[in-house]
């Protein structure tokens, strides 16, 4: 049944031919693969889910400074801010994304989805979306089954690494889990779950990691907010049937082609981009270490 | 083709941030120097190699390793606050850094750790993902992840020594999965890595550590436990 996770439209197939839902032929395929039950599984997503939401709470009331000095409470501050750009849901969105990445910024529990560095965007949309909605836990975790699904193709077909993919490949997976999960929890179908994945990986495409200092925080942290803005928007796309042209196989076959022929400083290795403007290395300067030792030649056989 | 990913991996681990090559794999070889000292060192030397050297601190790689010595899990909300934890538990640390270190993994970290007369070194490397690497222990080639339940046994390099300890092994019904063999010289002591799919009964280890040629046998179960 691994097949099933090698293509969305393997897995639309899979869903018909058997008459299943997404998220239960998630289930089916951990069983196989894994040998874990259903129970398992929803154990160990509910306490993810309850972690996640530790972790947001955690960075709208605890206090968030990261060792540089760059995580600075910025999610409180946006939180708390009086005038809401949009609408106060939209607000406490943005900050309850950045405030789980603010966590992990600095050593904090979260839940790598899929990986550290995109660690607000579930965090954020999940819990918005439970708020907005009045969903129960049942509904956001069979929306997490169905991201974990889509995190799986996009793995197999592409990368979810920044230093393989880029930041596409990080937030961008991310962005598209939570687009997807949005979707089915609000009653959409197959296509159009697919269809939100696809509408956000084409906002997301072309997206480099270039952190500064090659730590984990900027552009980390507003990333997180931004991805989980995206999918919000390509859920309401999606969710009113705008085709997103391009099949999501074939933009998940973008995102990997762009992420191979991304120059190698674009990938995490914090010498492109944002991480080598002017700034960004005055910053790298002061907060990595410079007094180190360098070996002689001979000792470097040592071992 | 490397194995599929599990919804686990896709959703999870549970860590602490920032990183998990940062963060829980350095945790993770701290748990292993740990056990190979089998106590809490009183003093340790902690040298970052290469890539590691520059940004333990602003990745938070010191509190990682020290919490590893401290013995927290890898998702313990103790581990940033490890530096003060360390110092109120006796346990004197210092940090190295070293660049250049061409024969070592980008991301290395070396433990020399003390606890009364016992002394250890301990080199780890952080591949990413939390997965970890035990290049060399005590100067012997290791190479093991402590993903398994590992056994460690420093022995006399007598005739017939790895087929006697299989064949114990065998016997408590264990399944080996990797056997490795590291000697510092011909009929000198050799170091035997033994990673197993499951854990040995503790009467195994005591009898093998009372057999006139071994003279230690560590036992490291899956380190996240
Ligand atoms: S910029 Fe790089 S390190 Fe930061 S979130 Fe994106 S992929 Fe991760």
């Amino acid at each position: 049944m691994a097949f099933l996770f090698d293509s969305f439209e393997g897995w639309k197939q899979y869903c018909e031919e058997h008459n299943k839902s997404l998220h239960e032929t998630v289930l089916a395929f951990e069983a196989e693969q894994k040998g874990r039950t259903k129970d398992e599984v929803w154990a160990h997503l509910s306490n993810a889910y309850h972690v996640m939401k530790d972790a947001v709470e955690t960075g709208l009331h605890e206090d968030m400074q990261s060792q540089s000095g760059m995580i600075n409470n910025g999610a409180k501050k946006v939180f708390n801010y009086p005038t809401p750009v949009l609408s106060p849901e939209f607000q406490r969105l943005i900050s309850r994304a950045l405030a789980a990445k603010e966590v992990n910024s600095c050593m904090g529990r979260v839940v790598a989805a899929p990986t550290a560095g995109a660690s607000g965007i579930l965090p954020g949309t999940m819990y918005t979306l439970q708020e907005i909605h009045q969903l129960d836990d049942e509904q956001i975790i069979e929306g997490l089954l169905i991201g974990a699904g889509i995190a799986l193709i996009i793995e197999q077909k592409a990368s979810l690494a920044g230093a393989v993919g880029g930041c596409q490949a990080e937030t961008g997976s991310a962005a598209a889990m939570a687009s997807g999960a949005i979707v089915h929890c609000l009653g959409g179908n197959i296509d159009q779950v697919f269809n939100a994945v696809a509408t956000t990986i084409q906002c997301m495409l072309g997206l480099v990691c270039d952190p500064v200092a090659g730590l984990v925080e900027v552009p980390c942290v507003v990333r997180n907010a931004s991805a989980s803005a995206i999918a919000f928007s390509s859920a309401q796309i999606a969710l009113a049937n705008v085709n997103a042209v391009i099949p999501v196989d074939e933009c998940v076959e973008a995102m990997g082609e762009i992420g191979q022929s991304m120059e190698a400083r674009y990938k995490e290795t914090a010498l492109g981009g944002l991480a080598a403007t002017r700034t960004g290395q005055a910053i790298s300067k002061r907060v990595l270490i410079q007094d180190i030792e360098m070996l002689p030649d001979e000792e470097q056989q040592e071992g | 083709m490397s194995e599929r990913s599990s919804v686990f991996d896709m959703i999870g681990p549970v860590m602490i941030g920032p990183s998990s090559s940062h963060t829980a794999g350095v945790v993770r070889i701290g748990r292993v120097a740990r056990r190979v000292l089998g106590k809490q060192p009183d003093e340790a030397q902690i040298t970052f190699y290469n890539s590691f050297a520059r940004t333990y601190e602003g990745h938070g790689s010191n509190r990682a390793i020290l919490a590893g010595l401290l013995d927290f899990k890898t998702d313990d909300v103790r581990i940033k606050q490890a530096l003060d934890i360390a110092k109120e538990e006796g346990l004197k640390y210092n940090f190295r850094s070293v660049g250049n270190a061409s024969v070592f993994h980008p991301n290395t970290v070396k433990l020399e750790l003390t606890a009364g007369e016992r002394k250890v070194e301990v080199i780890g490397e952080s591949l990413g993902g939390g997965v970890i690497r035990i290049p060399k222990l005590n100067g012997f080639t290791a190479n093991f992840s402590a993903a398994h339940h590992t056994l460690i046994i420093t022995a006399k390099d007598v005739k017939g020594s790895i087929a006697f300890i299989s064949n114990v092994l065998a016997n408590d019904n264990c399944n080996i999965a990797t056997m490795s063999v590291s000697r510092k010289g011909k009929n000198d002591l050799a170091c035997l890595v033994i990673e197993m799919d499951s854990g040995i009964q503790p009467i195994v280890q005591q009898y093998l550590s009372h057999l006139d040629w071994v003279q230690e046998v560590l036992y490291i179960p899956d380190i996240d436990f």
